[in-house]
């Protein structure tokens, strides 16, 4: 079986897995991070949505593979100390979930988001932000408003990897 | 998905001798090869990742040309200063496509390849009068795209780059499925020195086409009025759960005002 390393949430890990195995896989089974869901399994519903070296992707639509040498970034690893980092804290402070199966794709999305277009989000920019993010629940209004809270909160903190 | 032999060429070279071991397939981005894959719709023996290749990825411009490299994520040409100045429909019609994440991985090289009938870039290259480079030869991007998923590309042949010349006056407007985002019908024009070109996606049975009769409209006035009174033939349109054959029709025609309209104000 190949092998595969990369760092994930700033610990080097490595492991022999088969070809096939997808990113999302690796984490939540090799790995033990459940924290990355699966959810449609068909690239559309963003559950499953992880920073790889700084970027949102898809985890159950890239393999394992071809993250070798990658810096992948999980909710897991948003903060050092088990602490919410602004986003989780602005999503529980806005009702930005319900049953909360979405919720960590759309954190890490959220902070893609932050990433790329700053800290002052409108509405129109998170609502398209949002276009590979499904949830079932809430009818968005609240991760909407959950989303520029937490982009607002994130001002001045290190920016996440 | 089948179990298969992962390869990470580092040159072009061993890619394409890599490309003809047995029952071998390229693996760009992978947002439709992977979901494929997943579905037990494709099952090739041997896949290529094409990510670790040296000089496939990058945005410059040469002279009247935008040349991008084959592995150049969508993301990266929608943010694109280079693109956004020259070309500002292809860099919108690239921050359209799909949503953030699949941006961050889909490429240029992979979408064309694929030649799926409902994506953006083969309207895009067909009506820009792309070339498309691969690692053997030029084709001109009226010659490359061939039908359904079908392309000129030869089995051990390898997009590298996309050339674009720049263009006068260009715009797109697509009427995505709500769901996918896939284009229900796409029109992009372009306007240069030497006349217009109208190319359609999303719409038609074979893939992305042109609209000759509409080119022949915007030569004599590049405005949408000149588009009025053209019909369009719901003969060879999709048809399907998303919208039937007239109703596609209807949109070509409402799209490509909307395109010239966009073409008009952009540049």
């Amino acid at each position: 079986m190949p092998k595969v390393s990369m760092t994930v949430n700033g610990k080097a890990v490595a492991a022999d897995v088969e070809a096939r195995t997808l990113l999302v896989t690796f984490l939540r089974e090799n790995l033990r991070l459940t924290g990355t869901h699966i959810g449609c399994d068909t690239s559309q519903c963003g559950a499953c949505v992880v920073h790889v070296d700084g970027k949102a992707v898809k985890s159950c639509t890239m393999l394992a593979l071809q993250a070798e040498g990658a810096r992948v970034l999980t909710i897991e690893g948003l903060t050092p100390d088990g602490a919410l980092h602004p986003m989780q804290e602005a999503f529980r402070e806005n009702h930005g979930l319900q049953c909360g199966f979405c919720t960590p794709g759309m954190i890490m999305t959220a902070i893609d988001l932050v990433n790329r277009e700053g800290n002052d989000l409108d509405e129109h920019t998170i609502r398209e932000g949002l276009e590979g993010n499904l949830c079932r629940c809430t009818g968005y209004h609240n991760i909407v408003k959950s989303i520029a809270a937490g982009a607002r909160a994130m001002k001045g903190k290190r920016r996440a990897a | 998905m089948y179990d298969f032999n992962f390869h990470r060429p580092a040159d072009l070279a061993t890619a394409a001798s890599l490309l003809k071991s047995e029952d071998a397939k390229l693996l760009a981005g992978g947002q439709t090869l992977i979901p494929t894959l997943k579905q037990r719709l494709a099952a090739p023996k041997n896949l290529i990742d094409l990510s670790r290749v040296e000089n496939l990825s990058g945005i410059e411009r040469k002279g009247r040309n935008i040349v991008v490299g084959a592995m150049t994520r969508h993301a990266e040409v929608a943010t694109s200063a280079v693109i956004n100045k020259a070309i500002p429909a292809l860099s919108g019609l690239a921050a359209e496509i799909g949503d953030p994440a699949v941006r961050n991985r889909g490429t240029i090289g992979g979408s064309l390849a694929n030649n799926d009938p409902s994506a953006d870039y083969p309207a895009a290259a067909l009506a820009l009068d792309a070339t498309i480079i691969t690692n053997k030869r030029e084709i001109a991007s009226g010659d490359f795209f061939k039908g359904l998923f079908e392309t000129a590309l030869q089995s051990d042949e390898i997009v590298v780059q996309v050339c674009f010349p720049i263009p006068i006056k260009a715009g797109y407007a697509k009427f995505p499925n709500p769901a996918s985002r896939y284009a229900m019908a796409g029109v992009f024009v372009a306007k240069d020195g030497e006349g217009v070109r109208v190319a359609v996606t999303g719409a038609g049975e074979n893939g992305v086409f042109r609209m000759s009769a509409m080119e022949r409209a915007l030569v004599k006035k590049f405005v949408p009025k000149s588009l009025e009174g053209i019909k369009v033939d719901a003969k060879g349109m999709i048809s399907d759960l998303h919208g039937a054959a007239d109703y596609r029709a209807h949109l070509v025609g409402v799209m490509a005002r909307r395109a010239v309209e966009a073409a008009i104000k952009t540049k």
